[in-house]
């Protein structure tokens, strides 16, 4: 890009450039404003310049110039949070990880790798096609969020109901804090040594330095997989079978559920045979050894039953596995032949209340005269009623915002919490207070003020102290082949 | 009911906002990470609050000791990932956070704790996490208090993640490379290693261990009772050190005393050091006890 003039007097712009170069320090508009957004609804305010390091002396560099001119300093992967995480406040400096994306090493026989932050999610996985290895966190935008985003959000994924949520296949972190001092944070063996700081690391939203290396465990692919598709005429009879396959002592791999509209959505574009009447589906997995793998199928058959399904059909073979997957993966695309907007809500709730909280969700969205599509995480609970709605419609996003904050009330009020994958960002903070009271908010404030004493990283992010900065306004594009 | 707000308050009173305190738990490692400098001594608040199998959590004060908790589990076919001498509380096994050796297929202990009842240095009761199994609700506080010694607040409650126990479990023994074992194996519970012989434990459904303890016997792994492993730790660094056994894929090495502390990078201890002064700003928190002073 060509410079501009005046742009090399300025001092904290000087010390980029010096630090890395012209190039990869931006402050076109353009880039401010690409860099300005992630895929949120959320609006704050605009990025300072845009940095793009490619080692981790370069990310300290941007941390560091950002300290001494008085500046904030904002991590970003792909900007595909849903909850604002990335979305810049004071006019900082954006520190874009997404030139880091080199696999370092892969230890086959110790089953970890250590990664850059900007390799995406699914690069991992098809790099290690063929190792019998896999990184089992599975977020449904994994072709594009990337590896140090996950660790910053403590994502999940359909997958994790077994496996566990990214936070557990974290070994070890380098880490730019905030003053811009390297170091390590765990080990690639063995319990913390000390204080569990990449414990404490993993989810920090981007507010307790920048993740620079990563070191994941590796999971191996289980010998046998079994996608089962169950059937019922109400929402209630499904939660009551996911509540009686955990109550059974049954962790299936993956737990899904999706309703009717998301069902008649979907199924035009997958054929994947899903029942268009059915009030919803439930897509059962399964895997370990073959043995154990029968007889949980045999179970579930069972429940689903007793419980009122009306089929039970088992993937007979990879591609009718692939086709109910592909179903479940295609409904973000589907909706966009209903409504062009979405607000994608994510709330926890203990997995007893789901049949309740879900009717709850349904009344909630039709007195704001909205539409919901719910397809969700049922095995742990993890809701994700998707509002559909046109941004056009004057006065529209008073109600989605309505409808919204209502059904984190009721998520709360059922003894759930605000998020479980997308995390708090600037969405949620003014929620906070709902499940934490004051003391519970100053024990959190501890803990980060150790990683950042001044509240230069991301500071307007996740507790609800501070600035106040960011509005809520319509979404445009999905990241490709993302869903929910 | 025990362990309920009633004790949850005078758990708080106990520990009041002044002078140095420390929770005694059953005392097992009593002198882990140095002595707790003349402290007084509380105690945690026990007994099962709410177990609910349907939701794979159970409330239970901390001081309960963990036998008690894992019996009353096991009645539901469940059990948690955390091991403990007898007569440890779930408070201390909690607080000390060393993984069970099933940790392959129980998880670390940084997996088990959802949500932390505490009280901290200034005499204030506050949660730490949340009550479902999935949750990214703020900062990992639960995390961040495994393995505390204590000397970050208090903990007088709590609701961990339970696990279904296993339809079966079978020890084999034999002189086998550990890397032979693990390749014939899926996801084995434990893998253990003392320089000779390799100790495999299989868990899961009847058929698939019996099938892989017969692929197993082709590498001639047979039978055994559980190992009784000697009490103390140390971090594997490529050499047994003699009488000890590795548990493969951990970097743990159980042995006869336990090993030196390991060493800290100093940028590190700058960072723990910030923590505790910012949960402990008066130093009243099991004064003396350094959770970087235990080994592996
Ligand atoms: C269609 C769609 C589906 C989704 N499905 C899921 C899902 O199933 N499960 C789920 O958990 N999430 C899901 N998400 C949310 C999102 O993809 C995840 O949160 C993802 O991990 C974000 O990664 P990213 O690289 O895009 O991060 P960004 O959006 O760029 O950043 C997210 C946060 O991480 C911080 N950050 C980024 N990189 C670093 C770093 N290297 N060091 C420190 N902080 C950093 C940022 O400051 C910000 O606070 C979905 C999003 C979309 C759009
Ligand atoms: C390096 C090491 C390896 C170990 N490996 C194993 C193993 O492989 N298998 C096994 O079974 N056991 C193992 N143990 C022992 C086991 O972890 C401890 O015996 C047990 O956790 C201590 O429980 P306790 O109730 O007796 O705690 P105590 O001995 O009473 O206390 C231990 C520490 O925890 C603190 N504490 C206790 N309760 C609380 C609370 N409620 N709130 C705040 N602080 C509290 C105390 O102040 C003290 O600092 C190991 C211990 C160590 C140190």
């Amino acid at each position: 890009m060509r410079r501009m003039s005046g742009r090399t007097r300025d001092p904290l712009l000087s010390a980029l450039i010096s630090a890395l170069d012209a190039q990869r320090v931006q402050t076109g508009d353009g880039a401010r404003r690409l860099y300005s957004r992630d895929a949120s609804v959320i609006r704050g305010g605009r990025v300072g310049v845009v940095c793009f390091p490619e080692t981790t002396e370069e990310v300290s560099a941007c941390v560091v110039a950002a300290l001494a001119h008085g500046r904030d300093f904002v991590a970003r992967g792909a900007g595909t949070g849903l909850a604002g995480g990335a979305v810049p406040c004071d006019e900082p400096v954006m520190v874009v990880l997404t030139r880091m994306d080199r696999i370092l090493e892969v230890d086959v026989s110790r089953r970890l790798a250590w990664v850059e932050p900007g390799v995406v999610n699914l690069d991992l996985s098809r790099h290690l096609s063929g190792t019998g290895l896999h990184f089992a966190p599975d977020p449904s935008s994994q072709q594009s969020c990337t590896i140090g985003g996950n660790v910053a959000n403590n994502s999940g994924g359909p997958h994790c109901l077994l496996y566990g949520v990214t936070s557990a296949h974290v070994l070890a972190v380098e880490v730019v804090l905030p003053d811009g001092e390297v170091v390590v944070l765990g080990e690639e063996e063995g319990d913390s040594v000390g204080y569990d700081l990449r414990g404490a690391f993993v989810g920090g939203e981007g507010t307790l330095g920048i993740a620079t290396r990563i070191c994941v465990r590796l999971t191996e692919d289980p010998p046998d997989v079994a996608t089962l598709l169950l059937d019922f005429m109400s929402v209630g009879a499904a939660a009551e079978t996911v509540s009686a396959i955990i109550a059974a002592g049954m962790i299936p791999a993956a737990l899904e559920m999706m309703d009717q509209r998301v069902v008649e959505a979907v199924e035009p574009f997958v054929n994947a045979g899903y029942p268009t009447d059915a009030a919803a589906v439930l897509i059962v997995e399964l895997d370990g050894q073959p043995s154990g793998v029968a007889d949980e199928i045999r179970q579930i058959k069972e429940l689903a039953r007793v419980h009122g399904a009306r089929s039970v059909r088992v993937a007979a073979e990879e591609g009718e596995r692939e086709r109910i997957w592909k179903g479940r993966k295609s409904a973000f695309g589907a909706i966009a032949v209903i409504k062009p907007d979405y607000y994608l809500n994510d709330t926890v709730i203990p997995r007893t209340k789901l049949a309740e909280v879900v009717q709850r969700i349904y009344e909630i969205v039709e007195e704001q005269d909205l539409i919901v599509m719910n397809v969700f995480h049922a095995g742990d609970g993890n809701l994700h009623p998707l509002l559909l709605f046109d941004a056009r419609e004057a006065g529209v996003m008073e109600r989605v915002l309505a409808a919204g904050e209502e059904i984190v009330r009721v998520s709360v009020a059922a003894g759930g919490v605000l998020s479980g994958e997308h995390g708090i960002g600037l969405e949620k903070k003014r929620f906070m207070s709902l499940q934490f009271s004051p003391a519970d908010l100053e024990a959190q404030q501890r803990l980060r003020s150790a990683f950042d004493p001044v509240g230069r990283a991301n500071p307007a992010k996740v507790l609800p102290t501070g600035a106040s900065c960011g509005h809520v306004t319509s979404l445009g594009r999905l990241p490709d082949g993302a869903w929910v | 009911m025990s362990a309920g707000d009633a004790c949850m308050v005078a758990f708080q009173s106990d520990v009041g906002d002044s002078g140095a305190v420390c929770v005694r738990g059953g005392g097992t490692r009593w002198e882990v990470g140095g002595g707790p400098d003349g402290a007084r001594e509380v105690s945690a608040p026990v007994g099962i609050v709410a177990l609910d199998p349907a939701e794979m959590t159970v409330m239970v004060g901390a001081g309960t000791a963990l036998s008690d908790l894992a019996g009353e589990l096991v009645i539901h076919g469940l059990e948690v990932g955390m091991k403990g001498p007898s007569g440890a509380t779930v408070g201390g096994v909690l607080m000390v956070g060393r993984s069970a050796m099933r940790r392959r297929r129980v998880g670390t202990i940084a997996d088990v704790l959802l949500q932390a009842d505490c009280v901290g240095a200034d005499g204030v009761a506050f949660t730490a996490g949340g009550p479902t199994v999935k949750n990214v609700t703020g900062y990992d506080l639960c995390r961040l208090l495994v393995g505390s010694l204590g000397t970050l607040a208090l903990v007088g409650r709590v609701i961990l993640r339970t696990r279904p126990v296993p339809a079966r479990s079978l020890w084999l023994v034999g002189e086998a490379e550990p890397e032979r074992v693990l390749d014939a194996t899926y996801r084995p519970s434990c893998v253990l290693w003392d320089g000779v012989r390799t100790s495999v434990l299989l868990e899961g459904h009847g058929e698939d261990v019996d099938e892989t303890a017969g692929r197993l016997a082709l590498l001639g792994l047979t039978a055994t009772e559980p190992p009784v492993l000697p009490p103390g730790r140390g971090r594997w660094t490529g050499r047994l050190p003699s009488g000890g056994v590795l548990e493969v894929g951990s970097g743990v090495v159980h042995q006869a005393d336990d090993g030196g502390p390991p060493t800290v990078p100093d940028g590190v201890r700058r960072l723990a050091g910030r923590m505790r002064a910012s949960f402990d700003p008066s130093g009243r928190l099991n004064p003396g006890r350094d959770p970087y002073r235990v080994a592996a």
